[in-house]
């Protein structure tokens, strides 16, 4: 029966269309050279009675992105760690990638029941947009609503078929059908980006008119298609992971056979483990997308980091910084699993206060480019305090100590267990710790050096600490690799851990998820007045960017609804794994 | 009640985010307000008023039209007596030679914005060029980049101004008062891909001694790269009143170029002033 969801979203599209006839004429008109964009007025936006459409728009857009992220990015790494258990022929990795799947399960439907929304207040609530958006992407949209198909499909086919093909032969097959998922499912994303960021920076259109004059193709890889792809690619393992993670948590705590535990304890390490991993090169996508908008229209970059939007970097830290403090202090909770954890939890202290200080670092306000008008209500354009730490240079500095430090705590806790046997141990532990040196004085060092260069942006001075960082990371792995083989493993007593540590695990997906909203906030806040950049305006009433604090009202009640509508379902799950005991 | 105790956690957490984010500074940011002008209605009172505006506002004009003698001074010259003599001078050879009225007076207060050096009134010419050449900028292009009726609007201010009856037709319905930000320039959408086109695009030879242009609203640049670093030139392309050259004044440089310019643009401009012998 679930099946059928998708086919009542074709329904859906068809209804749509049947009701606006001018959309599908305007999706007929495909390929015939066109009038420019439409240029609505005030009065032309339809409105229901007392309601926001903005505010329609954005929850349910929120709601069906959230879900389609974590929908999209479990798969990704449940293959790989399907693949896992088949090299390694620990059945552990298998039953978790499995577990995963279950999970996104229930968030399917879901996600296409909030995607089906969505394209109903869309087409109901801004005609003219979504008239234009389908004369410029013609066919596109169906295409997807057919993908999104052949995505339900392999779906079901690749968790229904787990346990039939889970050995030999078999198990490849079964892996090339998650392959064909993830694909399916990539090309849906890539997709839904070309809207967006056509939105934002708009091409294969006549930039005067918004006449369609490009193919679909021009259209779709627009200036900030591929920062974007890479971005949100990115960000969803990290979001996955932390979803997954919160469910590890969820039954962890509700749990009581010590065994049950043990494996949710697992499953919440790996995939902290795994929402870590996605995260770290985040910030770096981040740039990538930042420096394209830049290059795209200098008055979109100011308006991202220089207007009033500026302040959002500052929130942006904070949550950084809190994800950064709750991942480290779950690893650090860690600690106790291994006997030989106490050695390392004397270094927590100095780790903390790295953290804390990068954290710190990084809040601090600085140069704002603000337009005169936003001057005047803001009062002045520099912070009163602390100027100079405000600037790139510190502020990247930061960000890689952190990075250094977070990776550094993952790397005590895999050796707590481990008790290397190889001759040369000490010297390659000096080595590591050399590395570390090394790393981090380069990174304070290139920080210096970017204060005392007068480029304007002194991006220049980031790479090599990227460089360092990353050094650091991939090095100290290749040394512990070899290290560690044949080292005396002592047991590692996963479920020794403390409630309160599983609750780091929901601040993840809880910081995640706000994040998340934020930076669509930002996103769409970088278009002002336009729906499509430069090129149609956005005459609705509601054309103006919120305040911050209006915005983050409605992010965290989208947040609140995303997680009830979450732990429901792992309080689901462990519903639908309970069974009444037969009465005697 | 693990779902219970878990949902107040996050309330909390959430609640602590969303306070920091109330006790942020608050601004909203409203779309650029608007002529809001409803063209169906406006009559020939409105135009004038609208007229009135844009001289002094958007159109720029008064940068130079005030009584510092850069150009002539349109607000407060006699202009019943000045317009008229102008048509019948005997260097003028434009569109409202040998008309007269009300009518010959729109002609030529709307050929002096579009071909600012059809006629130099004597005395205002570029230096050098013996009153052949105007410093004053084609007004419906970039930068200035007036509508057709904003130009309308500004000729029924100045007839009206001069004592003649407005003869500019009215707007009709629907039609919009206000040239999009993107039809200002006929094939300068893109960005430009060399100094000399950049430069053009944004009007700086109107105020600044470059390409030949002798202009002597803003400083010379020649030699700048020796005074400057490429972060200095670009922030007073940017941020013109951060910094005022000596000798001049601020707010006459136009401050939304960063808004205009693309980073490329910017840095050829940079790149070119720079390397400018002196
Ligand atoms: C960069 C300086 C500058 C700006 C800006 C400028 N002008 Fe001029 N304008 C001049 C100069 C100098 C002259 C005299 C030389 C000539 O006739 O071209 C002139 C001449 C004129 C004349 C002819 C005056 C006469 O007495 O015959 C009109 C009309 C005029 N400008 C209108 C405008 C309007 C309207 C604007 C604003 C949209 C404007 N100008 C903006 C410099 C400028
Ligand atoms: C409307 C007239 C006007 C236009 C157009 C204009 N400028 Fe200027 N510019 C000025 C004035 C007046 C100053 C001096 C006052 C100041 O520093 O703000 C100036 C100053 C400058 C300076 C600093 C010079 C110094 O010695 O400190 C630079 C560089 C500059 N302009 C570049 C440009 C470029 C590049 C453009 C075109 C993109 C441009 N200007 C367009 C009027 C103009």
């Amino acid at each position: 029966m679930k099946l059928a969801r998708p086919v009542y979203i074709l329904l859906l599209l068809a209804v749509v269309v049947a009701l606006f006839p001018d959309l599908a004429q305007a999706a007929g008109e495909a390929g015939e050279k066109l009038a420019g964009a439409p240029q609505p007025t005030r009065a032309d936006y339809p409105h229901f009675a007392g309601m926001s459409s903005r505010d329609i728009v954005w929850g349910v857009a929120q709601m069906h992105l959230f879900l389609a992220a974590f929908v999209l990015a479990v798969p990704l790494f449940s293959i790989a760690t399907e693949f896992m258990g088949k090299i390694t022929g620990d059945q552990r990795y298998d039953n978790m990638a499995h577990e995963f799947m279950k999970i996104t399960m229930s968030a399917y439907s879901l996600t296409a029941l909030f995607g089906g929304s969505l394209a109903l207040a869309l087409f109901l609530l801004y005609p003219h947009l979504m008239g234009y958006l389908m004369k410029v992407f013609r066919g596109q949209m169906l295409i997807y609503a057919l993908l999104f198909l052949l995505e339900s499909v392999t779906l079901y086919i690749y968790f229904y078929s787990w346990n039939a093909m889970r050995y030999g032969n078999r198990k490849w097959f079964h892996m090339s059908i998650g392959l064909v998922l993830n694909t399916v499912g990539l090309t849906l994303m890539f997709i839904a980006n070309a809207w967006a960021t056509f939105m934002m920076s708009p091409s294969g259109v006549d930039p005067a008119t918004g006449a369609v004059i490009g193919t679909v193709w021009e259209a779709t890889r627009n200036p900030l298609w591929n920062p974007v792809n890479l971005h949100r690619f990115v960000a969803n393992i990290a979001y996955g992971g932390a979803i997954v993670g919160a469910y590890a948590a969820y039954m962890f705590l509700s749990e009581k056979d010590p065994e049950v535990k043990a494996h949710y304890d697992w499953m919440g390490y790996t995939s902290n483990f795994i929402a870590i991993a996605g995260f770290l090169p985040l910030p770096f996508a981040g740039y990538w997308l930042m420096a394209e908008i830049y290059a795209y229209s200098q008055q979109m970059g100011i308006t991202a980091m220089g207007g009033i939007l500026a302040w959002l970097f500052i929130i942006q830290a904070i949550l950084i910084g809190t994800i950064m403090l709750a991942a480290n202090y779950y690893l650090w909770c860690g600690l106790m699993r291994t006997e030989n954890g106490q050695k390392y939890s004397k270094y927590v202290k100095y780790i903390m206060l790295v953290i804390v200080g990068g954290f710190l670092v990084w809040v601090t306000p600085h140069s704002l480019i603000l337009t005169t008008e936003e001057i005047r209500q803001l009062g002045g354009t520099h912070h009163k305090f602390l100027g100079p730490l405000g600037i790139m240079p510190a502020k990247n500095t930061a960000v890689n100590l952190m990075l250094v430090f977070t990776f550094l705590s993952f790397q005590m806790f895999y050796r707590s267990s481990r008790i290397p046997t190889v001759k040369w141990a000490r010297a390659g532990n000096m080595l590591i710790i050399a590395l570390y040196v090394t790393g981090i004085v380069n990174i304070v060092f290139a920080g210096l050096y970017g204060y005392i260069t007068p480029t304007v942006y002194k991006v220049g001075a980031s790479v090599p600490q990227v460089i360092s960082t990353m050094s650091i990371i991939i090095f100290s792995v290749i040394i512990d690799i070899f290290m560690l083989r044949g080292a005396k493993t002592t047991t590692v007593h996963w479920g020794r851990m403390s409630d309160r540590s599983q609750y780091a695990l929901f601040v993840l997906p809880v910081a995640f998820t706000w994040l998340m909203g934020l930076m669509g906030y930002i996103r769409s806040s970088l278009r002002t007045h336009w729906h499509v950049y430069t090129i149609m305006k956005d005459k609705s009433p509601e054309a103006y960017i919120p305040t911050i604090g209006e915005a983050g009202n409605t992010i965290t009640i989208i947040t609140l609804s995303f997680m009830a509508v979450m732990v429901f379902v792992f309080w689901l799950s462990r519903l639908g794994a309970t069974r009444q005991e037969t009465p005697s | 009640m693990t779902f219970a105790r878990v949902m107040i956690f996050s309330l909390f957490v959430l609640l602590a985010f969303t306070g920091f984010a109330n006790i942020l500074p608050q601004v909203q940011g409203d779309p650029p307000a608007e002529e809001e002008i409803n063209t169906g209605s406006l009559d020939m009172a409105g135009m004038i008023a609208l007229g009135e505006r844009l001289f002094t506002g958007k159109g720029t004009c008064t940068l130079c039209h005030n009584n510092l003698g850069r150009a002539p001074d349109l607000l407060m010259d006699d202009l019943s007596q000045t317009l008229p003599s102008r048509l019948v001078d005997a260097r003028y050879e434009g569109v409202a030679k040998g008309k007269n009225g009300a009518g010959a007076i729109e002609e030529y207060l709307l050929e002096s914005m579009r071909e600012p050096s059809k006629f130099v009134v004597a005395g205002y010419g570029k230096k050098g060029t013996n009153d052949t050449v105007s410093p004053m900028p084609v007004v419906n292009k970039a930068p200035v980049s007036l509508s057709d009726i904003e130009m309308n609007a500004i000729t029924a201010f100045l007839q009206n101004k001069a004592g003649f009856d407005p003869t500019v037709p009215l707007p009709s319905a629907g039609e919009a008062p206000a040239a999009d930000a993107s039809d200002d320039g006929d094939e300068e959408d893109g960005p430009a891909t060399d100094a000399v086109a950049a430069i053009e695009k944004f009007g700086c030879s109107t105020c600044h001694d470059l390409e030949g242009s002798e202009a002597d609203l803003g400083p010379k640049l020649n030699g700048i790269g020796k005074r400057m670093d490429d972060a200095a030139i670009a922030k007073s392309i940017l941020d013109p009143n951060a910094q005022i050259a000596e000798g001049f004044e601020a707010d006459l440089m136009p401050q939304d170029f960063g808004e205009q310019m693309r980073v490329s643009e910017l840095n050829l401009i940079v790149d070119y002033l720079k390397k400018l012998p002196e």
